[in-house]
């Protein structure tokens, strides 16, 4: 056991304790119900996080990814509003827009040399005005390929329904772990994170591979925006503000070190669940206020970035 | 600094907002018209420079914080929870002083918070910053008790809509601010030391600098910023909205110090810059929605905007353009920098 792993051991361990701990208070939070519906209610969460994950392990991060989740609803609305085109080229235009435009950012960042923060942000400015001139309003969608989309489930035994848009959450972090964990790129990711300077002397292409993890990011926050599209039947660009920030959240709580170079993709799923399992909670207890959600998700926060300090510190004097 | 240094300093700033002013008064000639009516100046400046309070009185605080290379993130969420404690005192008949205590008291103790964490346990400021900012509205939610806690108390809502010999009281608030944190950086070694830790922070602390008090100073100094910040937002809307008060006012705050070409990397600050920085987009806002643009235009100007002045703040791409002189002395110490922090 590596220390490195650590806090993704911790943040299972979490996981399964808040579980326990609901499961005790609600016997039914073990339902294949309950589960179905966490995995549905996140998915879009969890794809953005994927992209965000990569982003954060090569040390960078991207508040764009809010605003283009909402762009993405607008644009697929929209289109399909004015034109007959089917949702899937519909889909496969949006994602061409949305990783282009990841492209963009990260080629700024690494030409202008500027913080990915500052780069990103006008990023979360422009797709978020782009939205705004699209549509003011909220536009319905009422395409028949979504409602097949909608009703689209595995039937779990305990008659959970394993929607669609979970599945492809699963198959988003699947995919990023094998290109994290098993591919070149992720290898160029992890040293990026580590060190730039570093990197580039041990032969990492640093533009190429900073373009690609921008891109990346730009074509999951697409696919999630496809997601809640298909989630709320709808395009609004005033939806899903501040998403990035809880996308961050769920990272970190995935085990994931803010400052790069390390972390796993599981942990990020976790982290997702982690927060869904909150909101559940909540929910399930009735009294409760919504903003303890903000709360807790806060002092998980800290534990988390306390505790990757700690194993830090612990790493050093080994 | 002189008089002409100053000058020379924020030439690029007082250049961008007279051409944004020029180019709003030519969809909208009325808008140097400025007159006095029931004891108070009307007219558009007015409305900028009043409007733009929240955010000028952030970036004063956010200034310092970037001037030690940090970043505060959490000053919108720290004025939602600032304006919902003063509130909450007016509704529960603690009267005006003791709800400015309060509220201001909240603000030190957020910045407290944030800096203990930045300073002692080494966590980076745009980590330790987040934490707040992911909880700070839910902690404004629970004062509020989720609802939009409205009061009725003339006192303190003249510290929103008041004026003082004509002027607005929310301008006079962050000219006032402006001037006394100026002030004490520039007529103190303070400004020099806290530069002196945005820029190497190690050698700093070697050379006999307390910088883990100065840090909590500075992260101290945001809050109390983000607090008067928040009570004025209160007191216009005559109601704390926990929700909704300070929103994303930390990212123009951070766009307002960056127009004034504070480096995000440290090292050498002008409030006076930032200031104009956060007129410059108080005045964007206010002459988008005049030139009778539709406001949904607002973000992709935003946007553009800080596009064109990154290309031209950037630390690549200046000394091979050789811009201008005046960008390129001031950037000529700082270079090298960018490639070590560019992680």
């Amino acid at each position: 056991m590596t220390i490195r792993a650590l806090p993704l051991y911790a943040t299972i361990a979490i996981f399964l304790l808040a579980y326990l701990i609901c499961y005790i208070q609600f016997p039914a939070m073990l339902s294949t119900r309950v589960i179905g519906n966490l995995l549905t209610d996140n998915a879009y969460l969890g794809i953005v996080a994927v992209g965000m994950t990569v982003v954060i392990i090569s040390g960078g991060i991207d508040l764009s990814v809010g605003s283009v989740i909402a762009f993405s609803g607008v644009f697929i609305a929209v289109i399909l509003r004015e034109t007959a085109l089917h949702p899937l080229v519909v889909f496969a235009l949006l994602l061409a827009v949305t990783t282009v435009f990841g492209a963009a950012m990260g080629g700024m960042i690494h030409v202008l040399a500027m913080p990915p923060f500052i780069v990103t942000l006008a990023g979360m400015f422009l797709a978020r005005g782009a939205g705004y001139m699209l549509s003011i309003d909220s536009v319905p969608i009422d395409a028949a390929f979504y409602d097949t989309m909608q009703d689209a489930y595995y039937l779990m035994p305990g008659k959970g329904r394993l929607t669609l848009l979970g599945l492809i959450m699963l198959a988003s972090v699947a995919a990023g772990m094998i290109m994290l964990h098993r591919t070149r790129f992720g290898t160029n990711v992890y040293a990026l994170g580590g060190g730039e300077a570093t990197a580039r002397l041990m032969g990492v292409p640093v533009g190429r591979t900073t373009v690609a993890i921008y891109a990346f990011s730009g074509f999951m926050a697409g696919l999630s925006g496809i997601v809640f599209s298909v989630y709320t039947s709808a395009g609004y660009p005033l939806a899903t503000v501040g998403v990035e920030l809880n996308a961050i959240a769920a990272v970190v709580i995935g085990g994931t070190l803010l400052t790069g170079g390390s972390g796993y993709m599981f942990g990020t799923l976790i982290g997702v669940l982690t927060m869904g399992l909150i909101q559940t909670y909540i929910v399930f207890d009735g009294s409760l206020s919504s903003w303890w959600t903000k709360i807790v998700i806060g002092a998980l926060l800290l534990m988390f970035i306390l505790l990757q300090k700690g194993l830090l510190r612990l790493r050093v004097s080994a | 600094m002189t008089g002409a240094r100053v000058l020379r300093r924020v030439a690029p700033q007082l250049l961008t907002l007279g051409a944004v002013i020029l180019l709003v008064s030519v969809y909208f000639p009325d808008f140097y018209q400025i007159v006095y009516a029931n004891d108070r100046l009307v007219g558009i400046p007015i409305d900028v420079v009043k409007r733009g309070a929240p955010v000028a009185l952030l970036a004063i605080g956010m200034t310092l914080v970037i001037a030690t290379r940090g970043i505060d993130l959490s000053v919108g969420a720290v004025m939602a929870i600032c304006g919902a404690t003063a509130a909450w005192s007016i509704d529960q008949g603690f009267g005006l002083w003791a709800a400015l205590g309060l509220a201001g008291a909240a603000g030190l103790v957020c910045g407290l918070w944030n800096g203990i964490l930045v300073a002692f346990f080494g966590i980076q400021p745009i980590v330790a910053t987040l934490i707040l900012m992911v909880a700070g509205r839910g902690v404004a939610q629970l004062i509020t008790g989720g609802t939009i806690l409205t009061f009725d108390n003339e006192a303190f809502a003249f510290l929103g809509s008041g004026a003082v010999f004509g002027v607005p009281v929310p301008t006079l608030a962050w000219i006032l601010t402006g001037i006394l944190f100026g002030l004490l950086v520039r007529r103190t070694a303070l400004g020099l030391l806290i530069e002196s830790i945005g820029i190497n922070l190690r050698a700093s602390t070697l050379t006999g600098i307390n910088s883990r008090v100065l840090l909590l100073a500075v992260y101290m100094g945001s809050g109390f910023c983000a607090a008067l910040a928040g009570i004025i937002a209160t007191a216009d809307i005559r109601g704390a909205d926990a929700n909704n008060a300070g929103l994303w006012l930390e990212l123009d705050a951070i766009l307002a110090v960056v127009i004034g070409g504070n480096s995000l990397l440290g090292g050498r600050f002008s409030i006076l810059a930032s200031l104009l920085g956060a007129m410059i987009i108080q005045t964007i806002n206010t002459g988008i929605l005049l030139a009778g643009f539709p406001p949904e235009f607002n973000l992709v100007i935003k946007a553009v905007l800080v596009i064109i002045i990154l290309v031209l703040q950037s630390p690549r791409l200046l000394p091979r353009l050789g811009f201008i002189r005046l960008r390129r002395e001031r950037d000529e110490k700082p270079s090298g920098t960018p490639v070590e922090a560019g992680k």
